[in-house]
């Protein structure tokens, strides 16, 4: 291995010394820049090992000078953030959601904080704005399966509805195509379209009307305008959950289908749970 | 001295054996730790195994690349602990083989979603997600309830992942193949189960009782996640690693 450094004639710089059939090599140096740059960064690792959690052991880790931990840092986040809201939430744990409503601050805080929370959480389903969509509820009117007031509805936002939590809303409607005849439903879905004003055969709903006193006054009411203690809906006003057109009707007395909704006091905290049902009272429909 | 690498990589052999010592050290300084550390994987009590029919599930996940879109990783971050809930922790994926941590959020994380949502929704969701969320671009996955769940081997695959770890108990395995279906079952008795595996969602998942679907499947693994540990009691002093 030939190792003659020359200089190069054109550059200046001195070539390595190898040869390899007549071609060289220059040896240019690192730029300055660079090369100052990685030394500072490796000064850089050094000082950070020391400050840092970094270096694994055999029975734990270098823990640095400083103490730092993610989740104590966590936690002095949260505590900032809490602090910086306290004037807020320091009331917002004692006052009732009665309260909160009657307080222009709180609601104002509640309004803007329950939005919030309700785009994550719940807009999944009831849609931005509480406006529902396919087979989820309009929060936004003032038709309530389960009550419209501020406690109904933290009620319902806790516990949610046939989740299997011990508080929860529960009701079941049963699949009555088991127990009346397909004809005996034909004149049911008849008086039930007449209650709306939808008018049909005159003689099929009058034996439907017999026939629903029988089976569905007890939770629909004897005027079918609903109870909401038994989250029955009202079947006298345009808004059906799942479709006002005759064979949706039938099918939803043949088989009913049972919306479930989760219950969020074992997700959120209470002070959020009190912002969302303040907001959702809010909407339009609060009773 | 500084030209002395001449002759190192002038000779193969010193070249070889300078090499697989550096590359040994690093290796050393990694991966001994794990197993000495006792401290990398928080104690805390819930943590099980999947259910046949969630580890089922976690398959299809799998399959269909949902990790792509989806972390299931919640930092120790103020926004990510207020938008996603308790930050996650190294415990509650130990029987996750492999992990699904990720930091690829084209959708959100996934590692809480369990109960977020009803089974209705998320049967809603997966065959058309445009349909309840309007801004979403998510791609459809219809097909989930179309292919019912073939799974003639889920005791093998229990016992699988028993050899790299996963306490599944034989009971477990033996029972695995009635659990798979039973779990899904909305008449069944899921009194065994559930005390084979606490807080599993149990019940149709995808609006088809008839059926046993992927479908059903991937539901009841969404359900799970992020449930097992229960927080209530948890101080940060518990979870320091």
């Amino acid at each position: 291995m030939p190792t003659k450094v020359e200089k190069d004639a054109f550059t200046g710089t001195d070539t390595t010394g190898h040869e390899w059939d007549g071609i060289k090599e220059l040896n240019t140096p690192l730029p300055k820049w660079w090369l100052y740059t990685f030394y500072a960064s490796i000064l850089f690792a050094v000082v950070w090992w020391v400050l840092y959690p970094s270096w694994p052991g055999i029975n734990g880790y270098a823990k640095g000078v400083l103490g730092s931990n993610q989740r104590l840092d966590l936690d002095h986040r949260m505590a900032e953030a809490k602090a910086a809201q306290a004037t807020y939430y320091d009331r917002l744990a004692s006052a009732s959601v009665a309260e909160i409503n009657q307080d222009p601050e709180l609601l104002n805080f509640a309004l803007v904080g329950g939005q919030v929370a309700f785009n994550e959480n719940c807009a999944g389903c009831h849609a931005l704005g509480g406006a529902g969509q396919s087979i989820y509820p309009t929060l936004a009117d003032d038709d309530w399966l389960w009550g419209g007031t501020l406690e109904a509805i933290e009620q319902t936002i806790n516990y949610g509805i046939r989740n299997g939590h011990e508080q929860a809303r529960f009701n079941e409607m049963p699949a009555f195509g088991e127990i009346l005849e397909p004809a005996q439903i034909e004149d049911v879905t008849d008086y039930v379209l007449s209650l709306g004003g939808t008018s049909g055969n005159a003689e099929a709903a009058a034996r439907g009307q017999a026939l629903f006193a029988e089976n569905c006054a007890s939770c629909h009411g004897d005027d079918g305008k609903g109870l909401q203690d038994m989250g029955a809906p009202n079947l006298t006003d345009p808004i059906w959950l799942y479709g006002s057109q005759r064979p949706q009707i039938v099918a939803q007395i043949v088989k009913p289908r049972q919306g479930v909704m989760p219950a969020w006091s074992t997700r959120l905290d209470p002070a959020t749970i009190k912002l969302l049902t303040v907001y959702v009272h809010s909407l339009g429909g609060g009773q | 001295m500084l030209n002395k690498h001449e002759k190192i990589e002038t000779n193969a052999i010193l070249l070889l054996v300078l090499i697989l010592i550096t590359v040994a050290i690093g290796g050393l300084v990694e991966i001994v730790p794990l197993y000495t550390i006792e401290s990398t994987i928080e104690k805390v009590q819930g943590v099980r195994p999947y259910t046949p029919l969630e580890l089922a599930g976690r398959n299809i996940y799998l399959r269909e690349g949902c990790y792509n879109c989806h972390s299931q990783m919640i930092r120790p971050f103020r926004d990510e602990v207020e938008r996603y809930g308790h930050y996650s922790l190294a415990a509650e994926s130990m029987y996750d083989h492999p992990f699904q941590w990720g930091s690829k959020r084209t959708g959100p994380d996934l590692a809480r979603v369990g109960g977020k949502y009803s089974n209705e929704w998320q049967a809603a969701h997966l065959i058309k997600p445009q349909e309840v969320v309007p801004e979403s671009i998510m791609p459809p996955y219809p097909h989930l309830l179309a292919h019912e769940l073939s799974m003639p081997d889920i005791d093998a695959h229990l016992r699988t992942v028993r050899t790299v770890g996963v306490p599944y108990s034989d009971d477990m395995i033996q029972n695995a193949a009635s659990d798979l279906a039973g779990q899904a079952d909305p008449n069944g008795d899921h009194e065994a189960l559930l005390a084979r595996y606490p807080k599993a969602a149990v019940g149709d998942f995808d609006g088809d009782p008839a059926k046993l679907t992927e479908m059903d499947a991937l539901i009841a693994y969404l359900q799970i996640l992020g449930r097992m540990v229960d927080f209530t009691d948890l101080e940060t002093q518990d979870l320091l690693q």
